[in-house]
C-alpha cells in the first residue's frame, strides 16, 4: 500500500558512463530494487536507409557495412542476400563457404568482445584485458584475410571479394587450434569463477515464455532455452549442409534459467561452435570461382536492370538481422531499403530482465543482451499528426533558429556563414571538393 | 588458472606493441622531431599483412579518366579533373574499402601499406592523391 510512496525515478542515459551507446532508461526504484523501467531509444539515429536512396547499390553495400562496427560482415552479407534474391544472382559454392567462414570469424570476435565488456561491467577488469588480449588473434586473422581489422569489405553481390589462399589456410587452422586450446581457460575464467557466478547467476532473468512472447533473438533467446537460430531454422548459404544446431545452456549440461550467466554460457559455447564450422568449411570448401561478377561495370549494369524485391536474413552474433530491398529497373539506387538489426528485437526483453533487480546490476543486465543502439535506432517525426522527412539541412536550420532564439537573435543572423559551417571549400580550379557538404 | 596467467604475465613481454616509443613522450611531435634528427629511435608499428588495404596508390599516367572509381566510391573521395581527365583523391574521407581498385579497368589504383595518415589538415599534400 505504502509502496508507491517509496518509489523513486532514476534516469540513466542517454549519455552515461555505464552505457556504451546512447539510450535512456528511466528506472522506478524502491530502495535498491528496480520496480520498473521505461526505455527510450532514438538518440543515435543516422538515417542510413535514407542515405542509401541516393547511392547506387555498390555504394550502399559499404554503407551497410557501417551500420555496425562489429557486424561489418553480417550486414553486408544480409544485404547481398537480399539483392541476390531480388536479382536472381547465383553465388558460386566456394563464395558461400567463404561467407560462412568470414561470418563465423566475426561471431568469434564479437562474442569475445562481449565477454570482455561483461567482465568490465562486473568490475573484473583483469578478465576484460585477458579476453581482449586473446581476441587479437582473430582480429589479426581477419586483417590477414580481408586487409583490415574492422570493416572487412569482403562480401559483394554475387560472391566475395577475397579468397582464402593456400598460404593463408595454415593461419586459419592455427587460429582454430589457438582458441580450442584456450577455450577451457575461458570457460574456467567465466563460468567456474565464484565471483563471476555470484554476480551473474539469477541476475537479469528472462524466462523462456517471456523470450518467446517478446520475440527475443540470438543468444538472448537461446540463453532462455529457446532453440532459435536462423542458421538452423531458415538455412541460407551453406548453413543447411553444415547442420548448425542452436546452442542453449543444455549443451553445457545446465537447465536454462535465462540469466546473465546463461548468456555467457551460450556465447562462449558458440565460439567453440564457430571454430568447428570454420574448420569444416575449410576442408569441405570446393575449388572454383569466388564471384559470379568478376567485373564491376558488368555488375553495376546488371543491377541497374533489376526490378523486384528481396529479403535477406542472417544470424548475426547478436541474433537475427533482416534486410529488405526493393529495386526498380533503370534506377541504380534502391527504392526501399529496410534494416532490422537484432537489438531491435531484443530491446523489450530488458523490461522483464530488470524487474526486481538491484541498481548495482544495471550495467551488466543492460550489457547482457549485447545491445547495439545505433544499429537499430528509429526516429519518427510526427508533425500535425502527419509523418514528415527531416533532412540534415532542415535540422541545421532548426538548430540555428533555436540558437538564435536563445541568444535573442542579436549576434547570429539566418544569413550567417552557412557554407563555412559545413566546411565547404573550393579547390584551385574552382571546383567544390566532393566531400564537404555533400553529406547525404 | 587465471591467477597463473596473471603471475606469468609479470615476467613476460606485454602483449601490446609500444609504438611509437617505449614510454609516452612528453610531446609526441617533439619526439618525432628527435627521431628525424636521429636523436631518438622509433619503436616500429606492428607490420601489416601482405594485402593490407591502406592509402590508395594512384598511377596517374595509367589513368584513362573513365570515372568508374568515382561511381563506386561510397565515400565520395574522388574528384574528377575534367581538363586533365584525371582524378584527385581526398584521402581524409577514404574508408579504405578498395572498391575503386577493383573497379579500375586499367589498374591505375592499388592498395598500399601506408596507414600512418593522421594529420591536422585534411587537405594536406599527404592526404591528397593526384
Ligand atoms: S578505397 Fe573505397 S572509399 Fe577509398 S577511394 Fe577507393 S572506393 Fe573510395
Ligand atoms: S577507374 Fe581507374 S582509369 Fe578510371 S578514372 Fe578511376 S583511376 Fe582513372
Amino acid at each position: 500500500m505504502a509502496e508507491t510512496q517509496n518509489v523513486y525515478e532514476i534516469p540513466i542515459g542517454p549519455i552515461h558512463p555505464a552505457l556504451k551507446e546512447p539510450i535512456r532508461f528511466t528506472f522506478q526504484v524502491e530502495g535498491e530494487r528496480i520496480r520498473g523501467v521505461d526505455i527510450r531509444a532514438g538518440f543515435a539515429h543516422r538515417g542510413i536507409e535514407f542515405m542509401a536512396m541516393k547511392r547506387n547499390l555498390i555504394q550502399t553495400l559499404y554503407l551497410s557495412e557501417r551500420i555496425c562496427g562489429i557486424c561489418s560482415i553480417s550486414h553486408p552479407i544480409t544485404i547481398t542476400l537480399a539483392v541476390e534474391r531480388a536479382a536472381g544472382i547465383e553465388v558460386p559454392p566456394r563464395a558461400q563457404y567463404l561467407r560462412v567462414i568470414y561470418s563465423e570469424l566475426e561471431r568469434i570476435h564479437s562474442h569475445l568482445l562481449w565477454a570482455g565488456v561483461a567482465a568490465h561491467e562486473l568490475g573484473f577488469d583483469t578478465l576484460l584485458h585477458l579476453t581482449w588480449k586473446v581476441r587479437e588473434q582473430v582480429l589479426d586473422l581477419l586483417e590477414e584475410l580481408s586487409g583490415n581489422r574492422i570493416d572487412y569489405a569482403l562480401p559483394i553481390y554475387g560472391g566475395v571479394r577475397r579468397d582464402v589462399s593456400p598460404e593463408q589456410t595454415p593461419k586459419v587452422e592455427a587460429m582454430v587450434r589457438y582458441y580450442r586450446g584456450l577455450l577451457d581457460e575461458l570457460l574456467d575464467a567465466f563460468l567456474r569463477d565464484p565471483s563471476v557466478e555470484a554476480r551473474t547467476r539469477d541476475v537479469g532473468i528472462l524466462t523462456s515464455e517471456e523470450a518467446d512472447s517478446l520475440c527475443a533473438v540470438g543468444p538472448t533467446a537461446r540463453a532462455s532455452g529457446l532453440s532459435k537460430d536462423v542458421r538452423q531454422d531458415r538455412p541460407y548459404l551453406v548453413y543447411g549442409e553444415l547442420g548448425v544446431k542452436a546452442i542453449t545452456p543444455r549443451d553445457y549440461g545446465l537447465e536454462p534459467r535465462g540469466d546473465v550467466y546463461d548468456k555467457a554460457v551460450v556465447r562462449l559455447l558458440e565460439v567453440a561452435q564457430s571454430l568447428d564450422l570454420i574448420e569444416t568449411c575449410l576442408y569441405e570448401m570446393p575449388e572454383g570461382e569466388i564471384t559470379s561478377f568478376p567485373k564491376v561495370p558488368a555488375l553495376l549494369a546488371y543491377l541497374k536492370k533489376v526490378e523486384g524485391e528481396g529479403l535477406g536474413w542472417h544470424e548475426a552474433p547478436r541474433g537475427e538481422v533482416i534486410h529488405y530491398i526493393r529495386l526498380e529497373a533503370g534506377v541504380e539506387e534502391p527504392i526501399v531499403w529496410k534494416v532490422k538489426a537484432p537489438t531491435y528485437s531484443n530491446l523489450m526483453s530488458w523490461v522483464p530482465m530488470f524487474r526486481d533487480q538491484e541498481v548495482a546490476d544495471i550495467p551488466i543486465i543492460a550489457a547482457s543482451i549485447d545491445p547495439c543502439m545505433c544499429c537499430m535506432d528509429r526516429v519518427h517525426v510526427v508533425r500535425d499528426g502527419s509523418p514528415a522527412t527531416v533532412l540534415k539541412e532542415d535540422l541545421l536550420r532548426l538548430s540555428r533558429a533555436k540558437t538564435e532564439r536563445m541568444v535573442g537573435g542579436s549576434r547570429l543572423s539566418a544569413s550567417g556563414p552557412r557554407s563555412t559551417a559545413h566546411g565547404r571549400r573550393t579547390t584551385d580550379n574552382g571546383q567544390r571538393t566532393p566531400d564537404h557538404g555533400g553529406g547525404l | 588458472m587465471i591467477l597463473k596467467t596473471l603471475f606469468s604475465q609479470l615476467f613476460t613481454k606485454p602483449a601490446t606493441n609500444r609504438f611509437p616509443a617505449k614510454y609516452m613522450p612528453k610531446s609526441v611531435l617533439g619526439f618525432l622531431g628527435r627521431v628525424q634528427a636521429g636523436k631518438a629511435t622509433l619503436v616500429p608499428p606492428v607490420p601489416v599483412p601482405p594485402r593490407f588495404r591502406g592509402k590508395i596508390a594512384y598511377r596517374r599516367e595509367k589513368c584513362i579518366g573513365c570515372q568508374l572509381c568515382i561511381r563506386v566510391c561510397p565515400a565520395k573521395v574522388i574528384e574528377f579533373l575534367p581538363e586533365a581527365k584525371k582524378i584527385r583523391m581526398h584521402v581524409a574521407r577514404c574508408t579504405f574499402c578498395a572498391q575503386c581498385v577493383d573497379a579500375c579497368p586499367v589498374d591505375a589504383l592499388a592498395e598500399s601499406p601506408d596507414f600512418l595518415l593522421s594529420d591536422t589538415d585534411r587537405s594536406s599534400p599527404a592526404l591528397t592523391v593526384e
